[in-house]
């Protein structure tokens, strides 16, 4: 059954949907959709220098990630640069030095709208493992520090003053992040994973009043953009990831009619 | 319970930033079962102290011990951003577990009881105050730091909530630290008085200090004129920013 690219992309669509459920509901909470695109535009980098290096893809995206998630949160610190030139910078930078990369790299056929937009037909069993067991590390991860993390979204100090340690929390949801990038990649692509992240997200809000039904929602809210997202790249030979995004934003716009009656009743 | 009383000891703490004191060499010591209050102008660094009892400053000079980790904060500002759906109830449990029965009793006695399935951003000011210092109390904890607990409180709810607040620090025999500019019930419903401005400027039990001249000149006849509460006659005179210029002899 695996040997069918459509079955083993819906099984990495699940695995992934499950996991930016979630983590798309801090993403918005904290307004951090721009922190999330950045590192996936560094993601690029990343798979460009595990094919000149010729090391695993999604481990070379997860490490550069991460780095640029760690010398983001630096920056914040010991800049006087706004947080969103900051991320513009770094942003624009990693995507820079990895198209100059790829100019070196002539003599290796490489689908970069693959990597832009992501490909379900490459997705292969090996991805499948690395969706499943890094997405799970992720979510359980995420379990672990929900309280604080939560906490801390809401109120930082409130969150120290009683003994949390913010901190270190957000610095741990920036490195879910950078992971969630690196097992996602192959099947959405650089440009669209933030989309995914926050489409579905959106639309929980407009359905939800409490933070676990947002979650709970926007896990749904990805599923059924993956399902039918993937079978109508399927179907109508669309790319996966902007097939999938398109799901997930028409899914949005029938959210607002819900949210539309709602402001009308009151 | 602890050997020693006291939950927070600050000596000569103090934050310097950006080449100014927001305050310096505060002592203050909140002791169990004990209202200490900060009273003092805009900008004399009352929140600012408040916090470094709590910990919140990496930095500071000076030193602070503190005896305890279960402690509760009500700021003096909490804005619930409007992409999070928080509910009064999910935020009663922020950074605590509680029992159903816990939730319910501690929103009973801020008054708020009817609103544990509201959403926060649907609240009144004056109920979400209330909200807050539910959660704070919720925890029982040992010390709790109240920075201007029951602004935008209307007064009947103003005068039950510091009664309250008075029966909790007896009845859980916790270290009440509390920021207000009600000055009449600081002086009913309180064990210490810390007069700030920059610095400690005066501090003592009430009693004391409404025997003092400070007082008299404080609530006095003139009282009315409310401004006129914090220009003391001191032995020093400051500078707009809380620096002293002059001693007074």
């Amino acid at each position: 059954m695996l040997d069918d690219f459509l079955v083993r992309a819906i099984i990495a669509g699940i695995g992934i949907a499950l996991v930016t459920g979630p983590l798309g509901c801090f993403v918005v909470w904290r307004r951090l959709s721009f922190f999330g695109d950045t590192l996936a535009h560094s993601a690029l980098l990343g798979v460009l220098l595990s094919i000149s290096l010729n090391i695993n893809v999604s481990l070379t995206i997860f490490v550069v990630s991460s780095l640029v998630a760690l010398i983001l949160l630096r920056l914040e610190k010991s800049t006087n640069l706004a947080g969103d030139s900051l991320l513009g910078l770094i942003s624009h930078s990693s995507l820079a030095i990895g198209l100059v990369i790829l100019g070196f790299l002539s003599f290796i056929r490489f689908d970069v709208l693959g990597v832009l937009f992501g490909d379900i037909l490459s997705v292969n069993t090996n991805d499948l493992l690395f969706i499943w067991i890094g997405g799970g590390l992720i979510l359980a991860v995420l379990f672990y520090i929900w309280k604080p993390l939560f906490a801390s979204t809401v109120n930082y100090e409130l969150a120290e003053a009683e003994g949390m340690n913010p901190e270190r929390v957000n610095a741990i949801f920036t490195i879910l992040l950078a992971a969630l990038i690196a097992i996602s990649i192959k099947m959405i692509g650089v440009l669209l994973i933030t989309g995914l992240l926050i489409i579905p997200t959106a639309m929980a809000r407009n359905l939800s009043n409490n933070p676990k039904q947002m979650v709970v929602l926007s896990i749904i809210g990805g599923l059924l953009s993956v399902f039918i997202g993937l079978y109508a790249s399927f179907e109508i030979n669309t790319a996966s990831g902007p097939s999938i995004v398109v799901v997930a934003l028409i899914l949005f716009i029938l959210s607002l009619i819900r949210i539309g009656k709602k402001n009308y009743e009151k | 319970m602890n050997t020693s009383d006291t939950l927070v000891r600050l000596s000569k703490a103090g934050i310097y930033k950006d080449k100014k004191w927001l305050v310096r060499d505060v002592d203050l010591e909140i002791n169990r079962g004990k209202i200490v209050t900060l009273i003092g102008p805009n900008g004399s660094g009352k929140t600012t102290t408040a916090k470094i009892a709590l910990g919140l400053y990496k930095s500071i000079s000076g030193n602070v011990e503190r005896n305890t980790q279960n402690i509760s904060y009500v700021p003096q500002k909490v804005s619930i951003d409007w992409t999070l759906p928080v509910r009064v109830i999910d935020f009663m449990v922020l950074t605590q577990n509680l029992k159903q029965d816990d939730i319910s009793e501690a929103l009973d006695l801020t008054g708020v009881k009817h609103l544990k399935r509201s959403n926060l951003r649907d609240l009144s000011g004056g109920e979400f105050q209330r909200v807050l210092l539910a959660r704070a109390i919720a925890k029982k904890p040992d010390l709790l730091v109240l920075d201007e607990p029951v602004q935008g409180v209307d007064f009947t709810g103003e005068v039950a909530l510091y009664s309250l607040i008075k029966e909790i620090s007896e009845k859980l025999n916790c270290g009440i630290l509390l920021i207000s500019h009600d000055l009449h019930v600081v002086m009913s419903a309180t064990d210490y008085v810390v007069c700030l401005n920059g610095h400690v400027c005066c501090c003592g039990t009430p009693k004391d200090v409404a025997q003092s001249k400070h007082y008299k000149e404080l609530f006095g006849e003139k009282s009315a004129e409310l401004l006129s509460i914090y220009e003391h006659n001191h032995d020093h005179v400051h500078s707009s920013d809380g620096n002293i210029i002059k001693e007074i002899k």
